[in-house]
């Protein structure tokens, strides 16, 4: 659609004065948005950056290097389970914690990556869900990390305990903007991460991994840094999302958490940064506000009380979550396989030849 | 518990997987399908069965019966619905569209049954055990598991090599332009693969209740060994899958017996280091990818 002429056109962060005008929109009208909402959209809004890191890093691996991964739930756990372990157990401050526990996931990351090499479709999907699966039942196993009965997390503060700086976030407003600068982070380096040499190799991996070992690319190393990367920022988004929660066990990470992120780059497009964050965020609202209050949403809420109370059961009707998740991802794949970025290309390409 | 009984029910457990790793196998035969649906269209047939038996005091082979001719309908259904819309599909959309299945039945049998556990009681126990060698205890679970696997194997043995549908269904897999271009119509194939497949997956998940409990997850734990017993059997071929199932069930049992707590995931570790040796499975013939 755009020509472009420089090597350096491809790179540059900000295509056009457009983008970068509603990309300064954006960015003041998150951090202003505090100011006038209520604060359980506060904890609703950390959950969707928390999921967005944790999309970003999965959209590299899935949507740009071509390795399915179902057990993203994994390293979502050890990035949760290791920062708050390293902080209370070994009083290691916030920051260090953080990134040592996303450290530990990018390990584990690299050596899921190791079998990625042999296995491929069908064969990676049952490996990276047996990981999944193992580690929430090391996790539920071992008295360390706090059994079936769960682990809390500390008070979140980010300065140096041991050299008495102490600046305790706790309410949501201020976990709100450290979320929110990390997310930040997370997302230019993915962009910039998808825009260099590495980038590259991982998305000529995903078109042909033996074309891409023909021209030069190093499939061990490159396939094992995607899944590494990727577990990076699911360790990241664990770690924050342990503070989020306040308290969480090894069910909170089962397999349909998997799933879930799985659907998320899905329907936001994959391969696609915007996509991954808008997916994230759709995907998160409806699962944790909407068909969390469906029963107070007008008519319909009532609507479908009546059908629970006639037909089905009226204690069940918390999983119609899972029903709408169905027909979305089903939807999603039938209709518009690119998800939400393949309709903005379309809408986008639409005004730009517009008379023709 | 002695070995003979450990081996014997080991074997059982592994021939539920088998049966059930059949249901996967026969889709993807067909259409090269992963269906991560398959535990829960099974599930939702079983629930039918309870159903039935629960709140219209049905005879049991009568609720069996009718549980059978729907399954077989909701396997066609979700070919029809689901499945046939998508335009050249990826591998990937394919898994997301049949995890949407997944999760639209289990929403909805949660929906409709409730997430608690329910009572369900088979005609079968494996209480009753019979003794017929010194030594050798068998319960009847495990006889009538045996029973059913050898029926259902040797049927589908008969269908895929002397009739015609069977003969279509593996020309379709081996090529799916030259089997239209020979007159055979592809999509109703593939949606007779998908009934037989959801009607065998619901009589390995009734056997299965006899051993677990009947709740909308019960079928989550045995679809993924069963899964990993169809990649153990490479897939593709039949006989593959009920050894990978064998397999399955004896690791699981004998490792389970040594080692209680880490009984759901060794036999998961031992797949995945399997798979790091033999990557296309222990039976399908060496697959070499094209360019």
């Amino acid at each position: 659609m755009d020509m472009k002429r420089a090597y350096y056109e491809d790179i540059e962060l900000f295509k056009s004065g457009t983008i970068l005008f509603w990309t300064i929109v954006l960015l003041v009208a998150l951090f202003t948005l505090p100011l006038i909402s209520s604060n359980y959209y506060l904890y609703l809004f950390n959950l969707i950056m928390v999921h967005v890191i944790l999309a970003v890093g999965l959209n590299i691996l899935v949507g740009s290097t071509g390795q399915i991964s179902l057990g993203h739930a994994g390293f979502f756990a050890i990035g949760a389970y290791a920062t708050v372990l390293l902080m209370t157990k070994l009083s290691i401050p916030f920051f260090p914690a953080l990134i040592l526990a996303a450290f530990i996931a990018a390990f584990f990351g690299f050596i899921l990556g190791l079998p990625a090499l042999r296995l491929e479709g069908p064969y990676l999907t049952i490996a990276t869900l047996a990981f999944g699966l193992a580690i929430m039942h090391i996790i539920g196993h071992t008295e360390i990390f706090g059994g079936r009965s769960g682990l809390r997390a500390p008070e979140l503060n980010i300065g140096i305990p041991q050299f008495g700086w102490n600046f305790s976030l706790t309410t949501d407003l201020s976990k709100y903007y450290l979320i929110l600068i990390i997310t930040i982070g997370m997302v230019l380096a993915a962009i910039n991460i998808l825009k260099t040499k590495v980038g590259r190799a991982f998305v000529a991996i995903r078109d042909s991994d033996i074309a891409a070992e023909v021209i030069g690319i190093n499939l061990t190393i490159y396939k094992t840094l995607s899944f590494a990367v990727s577990a990076f920022y699911a360790g990241i988004a664990g770690g924050l999302f342990a503070f989020v929660l306040g308290f969480f066990d090894p069910v909170t990470f089962n397999m349909f958490l998997s799933i879930y992120f799985l659907v998320m780059i899905v329907v936001g497009g994959l391969g696609s940064i915007m996509g991954s964050i808008t997916g994230a965020a759709f995907i998160t609202y409806l699962m944790y506000a909407l068909f969390k209050n469906i029963r107070d949403v007008p008519y319909l809420g009532e609507f479908l009380v009546n059908i629970s109370q006639r037909w089905l059961s009226i204690t069940g009707m918390d999983n119609l979550s899972a029903i709408a998740l169905g027909l979305v991802m089903i939807g999603i794949m039938i209709f518009e396989p690119m998800g939400f970025f393949g309709v903005w290309i379309r809408i986008k390409k639409y005004w730009k030849t517009w008379p023709f | 518990m002695p070995f003979e009984q450990l081996l014997v029910e080991g074997l059982a457990m592994g021939a539920c997987y088998g049966l059930f790793g059949l249901a996967v196998v026969i889709i993807y035969k067909t259409s090269e399908v992963i269906n991560f649906g398959a535990g829960e269209m099974a599930m939702f047939s079983t629930f039918i069965v309870f159903h039935l038996l629960t709140f219209y005091n049905c005879p049991f082979w009568l609720a069996l019966l009718s549980a059978i001719i729907f399954a077989a309908v909701l396997g066609v259904l979700v070919q029809y619905i689901f499945l046939r819309p998508a335009k050249n599909p990826t591998l990937l959309s394919l898994i997301v569209i049949t995890l949407g299945v997944e999760m639209l039945l289990m929403g909805f049998a949660s929906w409709k049954w409730g997430a608690e556990q329910q009572e369900f009681s088979l005609p079968i126990s494996y209480m009753i055990t019979y003794e017929p060698i010194e030594g050798f205890i068998i319960s009847q679970w495990a006889l009538a598991v045996f029973i059913i696997a050898a029926i259902v194997v040797a049927f589908l043995y008969f269908f895929f090599n002397h009739t015609n549908l069977g003969t279509a269904m593996r020309a379709t897999q081996q090529n799916k332009h030259a089997a239209k271009i020979m007159g055979i119509n592809t999509d109703r194939v593939f949606a007779f693969s998908w009934a037989f497949s959801s009607v065998i997956g619901l009589i390995a998940a009734v056997l299965l209740t006899a051993k677990t409990i009947l709740d909308p997850q019960f079928m989550l734990e045995p679809f993924l060994k069963a899964f990993a017993a169809a990649v153990l059997g490479g897939l593709m071929s039949i006989p593959g899958v009920l050894i990978g199932g064998a397999i399955m069930g004896l690791l699981e049992n004998f490792f389970g017996y040594a080692w209680p707590v880490w009984k759901p995931i060794t036999a998961f570790l031992v797949i995945v280091l399997m798979l790091c040796v033999r990557p296309s499975g222990l039976f399908a013939k060496h697959w070499v990818k094209k360019v």
